[in-house]
């Protein structure tokens, strides 16, 4: 049974950073700010790493997009239990219009090249918020898919994935290769430790161009503008419920 | 010496009459209608922080004004929001200037009433320095602003392998944590404030910044001079304005095992502590919380512990020390009767049987609702810690109080959560004097009046009689020095 995981980390500014429009909002302040891996890609990895250390998976892969600074995160990864990286070599304009589509077909490309039996990714980055990724990979390597898992076992030759919808929970099976997308409650990450650390730092990472996997990584989308959310206006305090009444009135609220 | 023995009478007099008014007047104080803070001081201060660095709004002066302590709000008379610490020190000489008094806030998490702006005054809300600077990974060590607290600072590092394990529980500023010498469940393993600030930057009553182990320095340890960083940490903010702190980090542990185990009388359990200690194992936690505790809750979180005695321990290290560790604590809990030592390796069984340690607080103030929650704070060595929470417990059923037990065992700590009706005279009068009686038989025993929480406004009183006339002659002199016009968090402490 045992097979391959390619686990999906993205680089994102840290989530504990208040983040600031560039003056020509053409997008945010990243220049010295903190960076670190996206939330749910570190559930993505000790997802994978769980599954390894029960022996139903037998390697880890953790693949990350982007410019020099990804092998940071990698890095991460690999401190996590990841058992080698790859880099997918992406900088300057390329790596701005990096998007889910892009990245979908990088993740699909590299899940052939590498006989991946199961890929994870978080379920979506905090700077795009975009939640595309993991469906588009699936669908470009038509495979099945159990998004937004809470919970994921394996069940045969496929996974019991118990998804949290709107609604509630739904649990659903797929048979292998399959995509799942980590969300929250699926566990609680490891952190990354001083030994795991030193010996992440002998662990391979390959570096490989997107035209290698021959990806084409011309976007399709582009960004008009960058804006801050409108500033909160001051309340008005009124005197009685008429004024209030008045007041809703004149703004076209009532 | 500003302090003559008048004052210094009348003080003590104060102090009996303010815990018990404290608790009466929780709801009620006085907010000053007269600023003592003349207009051309607070333009100045916006000079300095901003037009939105001041504010004199009442709710504003309200919350800076309380901590979560039991002690009466006491607002400020202006709250000011420095952004760097050239602001603190220009602020800092105009409040010296005028003779206003100067109290700093963090995150408003202590449980001294250590805030409360007894003269008026102008409060330093240090949240705006709220960067970590200067992290270096292969020294231990990093540098942080007031503004960063205990849980940010700890998510900013989680990626380098490393941590600062001292946890006192609430989310608390390190810097502010800094001037309590705060400590928590973790001091047995890994120390408190006291053995993990390196160096800090404080801005003393007249604006002068010092660095007290020299700028930027940074080392494991240093002979050099008086040691000034241990004197501020602690000082609660009587000597000077923290605005930078250096700090000792450790390795994130391996691997993290959590037990409990429950045992038939509170000595079994505590002499299982001291054995454990006294066997060398490097126990990262071990919390002790009485049958009272452990009830409430069983009803606040629905767990179905025994309700009996409970101890909950944590070992740290790699997946070979902490077999080790387990099986050795396991012994010992089971040569004292221990009933079931149950253990987990996985971060999310952990938190479940570490839950009922974790909502103590709250599941004590749930066992009276509309009753308030008084926390006593005594440390004596360990050996005598069998005799002192056993002759506690007595104390309190015979005086019928209500005070679930919770404790780091393993520091010589306890906690007990007095539940108390603040309406009820005849009960606030008996929780007080248990307290007292409390203190005292700490101290007879060796022990501290305060382990961790500081002295802030209601145990000054018991910091005199802990050390002595002479050593209290000392302490005051070293604060009329540094703050001759006593402007900083004056009626704290001394």
């Amino acid at each position: 049974m045992a097979g391959r995981v390619l686990v999906g980390v993205k680089r994102v500014i840290d989530y504990a950073v208040k983040i600031r429009v560039k003056p020509d909002k053409t997008g945010v302040v990243t220049d010295g700010v903190k960076h670190s891996m996206n939330p749910f890609c570190e559930i993505a990895v000790e997802e994978a790493v769980r599954l390894r250390e029960k022996k139903l998976m037998k390697e880890v892969i953790a693949v990350s997009c982007g410019p020099q600074q990804c092998q940071e995160t990698i890095r991460t990864a690999l401190a996590m239990g990841a058992d080698r990286g790859i880099h997918v070599e992406v900088s300057g304009k390329d790596y701005e219009n990096l998007g889910p589509l892009q990245v979908s077909k990088i993740m699909a490309a590299l899940a052939k090249k590498e006989e991946a039996s199961l890929v994870i990714v978080g379920k979506q980055a905090i700077d795009g918020d975009c939640n595309q990724t993991g469906q588009m990979t699936a669908a470009l390597l038509d495979w099945p898919q159990g998004t937004f898992a809470s919970e994921v076992s394996v069940d045969g030759d496929g996974l019991k994935v118990e998804r949290e919808i709107d609604g509630g929970l739904e649990s659903v099976r797929i048979k292998m290769p399959a995509v799942v997308t980590a969300d929250l409650r699926l566990n609680e990450p490891r952190y990354a430790t001083l030994p795991n650390i030193m010996k992440a730092k002998k662990k391979k990472i390959a570096s490989v161009k997107p035209a290698d996997l021959g990806v084409e990584l011309t976007s399709r989308l582009e960004i008009l503008a960058v804006e801050d959310p409108p500033q909160r206006q001051s309340g008005v305090k009124v005197e009685s419920v008429q004024d209030l009444v008045t007041k809703l009135r004149d703004s076209g609220t009532l | 010496m500003t302090f003559n023995w008048v004052q210094r009478i009348s003080k003590l007099s104060r102090w009996q009459g303010a815990f018990q008014s404290c608790i009466f007047s929780c709801k009620r104080y006085s907010v000053q209608e007269q600023c003592r803070v003349p207009n051309s001081v607070v333009e100045a201060f916006r000079a300095v922080t901003g037009s939105d660095g001041v504010s004199m709004g009442t709710a504003v002066r309200e919350q800076h004004g309380k901590d979560e302590s039991v002690h009466s709000c006491r607002p400020p008379d202006v709250v000011v929001w420095p952004r760097s610490v050239e602001e603190v020190s220009a602020l800092a000489r105009l409040c010296h200037q005028h003779s206003l008094p100067m109290i700093p806030f963090g995150t408003g998490t202590g449980l001294e009433g250590g805030v409360g702006a007894l003269k008026g005054g102008v409060c330093f809300d240090l949240q705006k320095m709220d960067r970590v600077l200067d992290f270096h990974a292969e020294d231990f060590d990093v540098t942080v602003e007031p503004g960063v607290t205990r849980i940010g600072l700890n998510s900013y590092l989680r990626d380098s392998g490393l941590w600062f394990p001292v946890d006192p529980g609430a989310d608390a500023s390190l810097c502010g944590m800094a001037a309590t010498s705060a400590s928590g469940t973790n001091a047995v393993r890994y120390g408190t404030m006291r053995e993990n600030v390196m160096n800090l930057e404080v801005v003393l009553s007249d604006g002068t910044i010092v660095h007290t182990a020299g700028k930027g320095r940074r080392t494991r340890k240093t002979a050099a001079g008086y040691n000034l960083t241990n004197l501020f940490v602690g000082s609660e903010g009587t000597l000077g304005i923290i605005t930078k702190a250096t700090l000792r980090l450790y390795g994130i542990p391996e691997a993290v095992v959590s037990a409990v185990c429950s045992f038939s009388s509170v000595q079994a359990a505590v002499d299982s502590t001291v054995q454990i200690l006294q066997c060398g194992i490097p126990i990262a936690r071990i919390e002790f919380l009485d049958d009272v505790m452990i009830d409430a809750c069983n009803r606040y979180s629905k767990l179905s512990y025994p309700v009996s005695p409970t101890l909950f321990l944590e070992f740290h290290g790699s997946e070979r020390s902490l077999e080790e560790q387990v099986s050795l604590a396991e012994e010992i809990t089971k040569a004292n009767s221990g009933l079931d030592f149950i253990w987990a390796k996985d971060q999310e069984t952990r938190s479940r049987l570490w839950k009922a340690r974790h909502d103590a607080w709250y599941a004590a103030l749930a066992i009276r609702p509309r009753c308030k929650a008084y926390s006593t704070d005594v440390c004596v060595p360990i050996s005598k810690l069998p005799q002192i929470i056993v002759e506690t417990k007595q104390d309190l059923t015979q005086n019928r109080l209500t005070g679930p037990i919770a404790g780091h065992v393993g520091d010589g700590n306890f906690h007990c959560l007095m539940v108390l009706d603040p309406t009820d005279p005849d009960e606030v009068q008996r929780v007080q004097e248990f307290t007292d009686r409390l203190a005292r038989r700490a101290l007879a025993m060796d022990g501290t009046c305060t382990g961790e929480h500081g002295v802030g406004l209601g145990k000054r009183a018991l910091l005199r009689e802990e050390v002595g006339p002479l050593c209290m002659g000392v302490m005051e002199g070293v604060k009329a020095y540094l703050d001759p016009q006593n402007l900083m968090n004056p009626g704290k402490v001394l």
